[in-house]
């Protein structure tokens, strides 16, 4: 018997599939690369979800660290995630920007009076406007704007109290010392 | 020749004109939406295009399109648009850059090293079995037994 390299032909190329699958399996193709982390907000007017003759812009997010929730009534993960929010409200550690995406003024107003509001501000995202310009792809989905009004985090999913404490809070806290 | 040159630019300028002023039609904005949003994936549903999907949101982005379009913008700046927002994901058909030159070359390059291969072997094959030139004494032995063969004939 004599091995040749045209005998290991088959193992290599096995060899070549399985890596790459190995490697390209891991990764959840629903994490899209976040294409705004460190430029600016995107420029927005949108009616305030509490009263559709106001508006709200990207201004509010200037001079504070600000944590921005993409959420709907519509949004069952989002019931996962509140509480988490409403610890945050109440430490009052980050202002909380609210983008009600794809609601009824309605439906969203009976689901926060249920729940509580932990937003400092909601604007009322009913077609898409900034959330598109945001690359939202799903509700729940939680940004970190720092003081100068540039994304620099984006977290996609329900937060959870350890994704606050280990990931977002020291951010926060970071950001906060920056001029 | 003159008058031939100067109808051609009477032509031409009108024909600019036409393209700069003119506003879309409703019919060409449709059919450009359509061509944009078969381009595009639907983010929720990721392996549909925003023109075939139910989601909520590709509704959306085809309103979106539609309203770029009507202010003006070109396919390309629509594209591009999208690109910034979600990445070249967002994109059904891969675009030819850097990162993706493996996935358009390599099937070509696959099979042209196929062909060559199969080309070298072949000749090689060829090669090996061309018979070769007898000597002068075997040639003479050779002849001798072939005329003892005709004469007994």
């Amino acid at each position: 018997m004599k091995f040749t390299l045209k005998g290991l032909l088959p193992l290599l190329v096995f060899i070549a599939i399985g890596t790459a699958f190995a490697v390209g399996l891991t990764k959840d193709p629903r994490q899209l690369p976040p294409q705004l982390i460190d430029r600016p907000f995107p420029v927005f007017s949108l009616p305030a979800l509490d009263d559709a003759q106001r508006m709200v812009d990207e201004s509010l997010l200037l001079g504070r660290v600000s944590l921005v929730n993409v959420f709907g009534s519509w949004c069952v993960a989002c019931e996962f995630e509140h509480p988490v929010l409403m610890k945050l409200a109440a430490q009052g550690e980050v202002f909380l920007l609210g983008i009600d995406w794809r609601d009824t003024r309605e439906n969203a107003q009976i689901w926060l009076a249920r729940r509580g509001n932990p937003y400092g501000e909601i604007v009322f995202d009913e077609h898409s406007k900034l959330a598109v310009d945001l690359g939202v792809t799903g509700a729940p989905e939680t940004f970190i704007v720092d003081k100068k009004g540039q994304i620099r985090y984006k977290h996609i999913g329900p937060m959870s109290d350890e994704i606050w404490t280990d990931v977002l809070r020291p951010l926060v806290q970071n950001l906060e010392s920056e001029p | 020749m003159k008058i031939f040159r100067f109808v051609l630019a009477v032509l031409l300028f009108s024909l600019s004109v036409n393209v700069l002023a003119q506003p879309a039609s409703e019919a060409e904005i449709e059919a450009r939406a359509k061509e944009i949003g078969r381009s595009l994936r639907c983010v929720v549903c990721q392996n549909q295009s925003i023109d075939e999907s139910d989601a909520p949101l590709a509704a959306d982005m085809r309103t979106l399109v539609r309203e770029r379009l009507r202010a003006g913008d070109s396919n390309v700046q629509i594209t591009q648009f999208m690109r910034e927002r979600y990445g070249d994901f967002v994109l059904l058909k891969p675009p030819l850059q850097r990162n993706t030159y493996i996935l358009w070359f390599a099937p070509a390059a696959v099979l042209g090293g196929v062909f060559i291969w199969y080309g070298l072997r072949s000749r090689r094959k060829r090669a090996g079995s061309a018979f070769t030139p007898l000597s002068s004494a075997a040639q003479k032995r050779f002849d001798a037994l072939m005329d003892e063969d005709k004469k007994i004939r």
